[in-house]
């Protein structure tokens, strides 16, 4: 019990931490590199929460693939420093930090003063199945068949709407010329 | 650990992400704090699957990680796609999606 609360300190602190680093750090390749711990903290998370399959999830998926994509696009686009804080404009930046202080008042008043009884306690106890790669692949293709079919559709439509994004369009030169003769 | 420790958590880092999104005007950083909203939504659905006891939960951030991933890929083809046009990065300017 006394294992878990200093792990969920040490993971908690340093989920936040990454996610200021990520809103505050100004070279965005630094910002990824802060995600990435920062999902590596919340897999910890995960794991005091028994979502074994979940926190493996998060690792391979997030902080490998995701993130690689990330660190490719910084590196093609570049790593421009971004001044944190542009000069215009500074009343409507001084009120997106007030606005996002005021959902986390709001929802962690909703939170104490909520009366569901389960917010106080661990949750029931759960045998060693609970959140392993078997219970869940189980439920994906039991249960939840139809959102992992549908799951897998976004996931084709994603690939293919990359593809069509960033491929190299010869043809718009060839539509561009005849419009300006006409016009 | 108690299930509100998780939620307030998951809130705390929530609103992390929505202040960068709206201070931050590189639209990948803006990418990159949407991820970290879309992941305390994670925190709180496993928290409160763990405190029904119930994995419906965790089905159910498996499948905002599918979508996140999803949004990931065609948000970064966008930013590839403003970069090769010369076009600013900067979501100030970009207000419009007419190629």
């Amino acid at each position: 019990m006394f294992f878990e609360q200093v792990l969920f300190f040490i993971a908690g602190f340093g989920a936040i931490a990454g996610a200021l680093g990520v809103a505050m750090l100004r070279n965005p390749f630094y910002s990824v590199l802060a995600l990435v711990s920062h999902l590596i903290a919340l897999a910890v998370l995960f794991l005091l929460l028994r979502a074994d399959f979940l926190a493996a999830a998060q690792v391979v998926v997030y902080a490998g693939a995701v993130m690689v994509l990330y660190v490719f696009v910084v590196a093609y686009v570049g790593g421009s420093d971004t001044p944190l804080r542009p000069t215009e404009g500074g009343l409507v930046n001084a009120f997106g930090p007030l606005a996002a202080a005021a959902i986390f008042v709001e929802i962690t008043v909703a939170v104490v003063g909520s009366s569901l009884s389960g917010l106080g306690g661990t949750g029931p106890d759960v045998d060693a199945r609970f959140g392993s790669p078997e219970s869940i692949g189980d439920l994906l293709l039991t249960r939840f068949l139809l959102p992992f079919e549908a799951a897998s559709l976004l996931l084709l439509l994603a690939a293919v709407g990359a593809v069509v994004l960033s491929r190299k369009r010869r043809g718009l030169e060839d539509l561009d010329t005849p419009r300006e003769v006409a016009g | 650990m108690d299930t509100s420790w998780f939620v307030v958590l998951s809130a705390f880092i929530f609103c992390i992400g929505a202040a960068g999104v709206m201070t931050r005007r590189s639209p990948l950083v803006v990418l990159l704090c949407l991820e970290l909203m879309l992941n305390a939504g994670n925190l709180a659905l496993v928290a409160f699957s763990r405190m029904l006891g119930n994995q419906d939960g965790q089905i159910f951030a498996l499948v905002v990680m599918v979508v996140a991933a999803c949004e990931v890929v065609i948000g970064l083809g966008i930013i590839v796609g403003m970069f090769r046009r010369r076009l600013p990065i900067d979501v100030d300017e970009m207000s419009e999606l007419r190629g």
